[in-house]
């Protein structure tokens, strides 16, 4: 987290000279050091590197620089719509990689797993930003059925917003989910499907079949299980990357969340606003990670420490 | 159990064949025999001769493409191989266990002895949750673990080898089957450990009054633990006896050979001074056996006949034989 914070604070510095945007070309020397000198940019660089440190730690990264107004309030209030987002395409991602993966792997040879094969190629393929464009393209504009960007109507919940709560909520969230996770739902599935594979073949397995268990018991209760492990490392990863990726989404579906205020931020070399983005991002990996040893611990027992053995 | 059929297992002609895309392999070739309550046999042969396939042709579980071509399958008078797939399930672990090769592998690694062993019983017998954790911790105290009020809630990897194999055999015989299929079952354990675990399998069916058919390669394992012997050959039963007819008097002369390439510590006749007998060559590849009796390439009494006509086995004293000599 550290050394994120590092990078993105020092390499902000490069990318353009926030007063200039302020105060546009023809302001005087005078305006110009003042507003320096009131913004903190003409102390040193580790000066201002300590303050930003000290101040993210307790969640504070100061002013937007072109919207002067301080930076959390400003992430408060698109965070909501990005998690919304982001949980929305994990979920579809999650749900519908996982059952095509085992569907595809225990019914190998059917018609239905080669087109699920088949779209999932494309999903691999795709770049996120044309899947966007296409859906808009046919849901938003030729068929009408869908709101092509903005979040539709929220409801404020203390102070967070959310878009579940109304019919043009969830209508608006569909093609974003949709885009943003499609690409997860593709890399999950061939992931699950692979690894179903794998485990299909092992000794346990054929033992468990001797034992006269049901398919069912055999296929969800011995094979799955045992798919997971593997999977919900790369799912994790995975789930981080729905978040970072929910830059391009939002992006195209004009979302209002902090993807799209980072965007807008870049074009103003807005730097405590994109300073912040990136902690959170930060943050974010490093929650997903934790979440991830956790629950591997809590699926393998091999990784439990074992409790006293009985003396055999 | 009064009205018990004169035979557990009974295979007739059962022939397996395995399509590939330059044609059938036949792994099994028209074999027959038959085992009775509560007996051991003890099949043998080299890599490829067609054992485990036939064992796992007996559970309905062989690995596609594999498919039974021909002949029948017995148990207890039924015919098993025509089962559906539901039918099937029934049989499986109820009515015949299994042991694998690999205890390493044979238990899930992230599931309970006791969890496994408890989803078995309930799976098969119509008994509660309660009871069926008091038949699993039985289970485990007769294949002889130590403290199996602790060990049952311990996972697999927490068990040695031998442990292990002593899980799965306590898995197999869950349901009370009639017959086990011990597929190779001391194989991957230590030299120490085989025989406590052969002579827990022959204690057990012994007890259980439950028919064995130990596949292995290891003619010490069959000697010290079948009652009869089958021995196979290129997917074809080259000779079947009892254990110690098979074993001091082979009629066959690729027992004899067999026989012979056991390397012996203790000579026990006149006969064991000879030098260690290797067979000449390797078994045939199964797109290329040749016509007449399979082994007779690498056999040193072959003639004509063995050349042109397929030998089947025939009495010859107490075991059968395929092989023209006792024409």
């Amino acid at each position: 987290m550290l050394a994120v914070g590092f990078i993105a604070f020092s390499l902000f510095r490069f990318v353009g000279d926030p007063v200039l945007f302020m105060l546009g070309q023809d302001a005087t020397p005078e305006d110009r050091a003042r507003i320096t000198q009131m913004l903190g940019l003409d102390k040193p660089f580790y000066v201002q590197y300590a303050k930003f440190v000290a101040r993210a730690a307790q969640g504070e990264f100061g002013l937007s620089l072109r919207q002067v107004q301080p930076v959390s309030k400003l992430i408060a209030e698109r965070l909501p719509a990005t998690l919304e987002l982001s949980m929305a395409a994990a979920l579809l991602a999650l749900v519908g990689g996982i059952s095509m993966g085992v569907y595809t792997a225990l019914r190998r040879h059917s018609w239905l797993s080669q087109v699920m094969l088949a779209v999932s190629l494309i999903g691999v393929s795709l770049p996120t930003f044309l899947i966007g464009i296409l859906l808009i393209l046919v849901f938003a504009v030729q068929l009408g059925w869908l709101p092509s960007f903005g979040r539709g109507d929220t409801v404020q919940l203390g102070w967070w917003s959310t878009g579940f709560l109304t019919k043009s909520g969830l209508t608006s969230l569909i093609l974003p989910a949709i885009t943003l996770g499609l690409f997860q739902m593709t890399l999950i599935q061939r992931l699950v499907r692979a690894e179903m594979l794998e485990v299909l073949r092992t000794d346990y397995i054929k033992f468990a079949r001797a034992r006269g268990l049901p398919d069912r018991a055999v296929h969800f209760g011995h094979a799955l299980k045992n798919t997971l492990v593997p999977v919900i490392t790369i799912t994790g990863l995975q789930l981080g990357a729905i978040i970072a990726f929910a830059i391009i989404t939002e992006t195209v579906f004009q979302w209002p969340g902090m993807g799209l205020l980072f965007i807008q931020a870049v074009g103003f070399a807005d730097v405590p606003v994109m300073a912040a983005y990136l902690c959170l991002i930060a943050l974010f990996f490093v929650i997903i990670n934790l979440i991830v040893d956790l629950l591997y611990y809590a699926v393998d027992p091999r990784l439990r420490i074992d409790r006293a053995v009985a003396a055999t | 159990m009064s009205s018990a059929p004169a035979t557990v297992l009974e295979i007739k002609n059962l022939s397996i064949e395995f399509p590939t895309r330059r044609g059938k392999l036949l792994a099994v070739d028209s074999i027959s025999f038959s085992i009775a309550p509560g007996e051991v046999l003890g099949v043998v042969g080299e890599s490829g001769a067609g054992k485990s396939v036939t064992g796992a042709a007996v559970i309905g579980l062989l690995d596609p493409p594999g498919r039974i071509s021909g002949g029948e399958i017995r148990l207890e008078g039924q015919r098993i191989d025509n089962l559906s797939h539901d039918e099937m399930l029934r049989v499986r672990g109820r009515r015949i266990g299994a042991i694998f090769q690999d205890p390493l592998t044979s238990l899930n690694p992230l599931y309970t002895v006791g969890g496994q062993l408890v989803e078995t019983i309930r799976t098969h017998l119509d008994v509660g949750a309660g009871e069926a954790r008091e038949r699993a911790l039985g289970l485990l105290r007769e294949v002889g673990i130590p403290a199996p009020e602790a060990r049952i809630d311990h996972y697999p990897h927490q068990f040695s080898g031998g442990m292990r194999q002593r899980v799965v055999i306590a898995l197999a015989l869950c349901a009370e089957p009639r017959l086990i299929i011990a597929d190779e079952p001391t194989t991957a354990l230590d030299v120490s450990i085989q025989a406590q675990i052969i002579q827990l399998l022959k204690k057990l069916a012994r007890e259980h009054g439950t028919a064995v058919m130990l596949i292995t390669h290891d003619m010490g394992v069959i000697a010290e633990t079948a009652d009869r012997v089958a021995v196979m050959y290129a997917g074809r039963v080259a000779e079947i006896g009892p254990v110690r007819e098979v074993v001091r008097d082979a009629r066959h002369p690729y027992t004899v050979g067999l026989m012979g390439s056991i390397p012996k510590i203790r000579i026990a006749s006149a006969k064991m001074h000879a030098p260690l007998v290797q067979i000449e060559g390797a078994m045939p590849r199964l797109n290329a056996i040749p016509p007449g009796c399979a082994f007779h390439p690498r056999c040193g009494k072959s003639f004509d006949r063995c050349k042109a006509e397929r030998p089947e086995p025939r009495a010859v004293g107490s075991n059968l034989a395929a092989c023209w000599l006792y024409e």
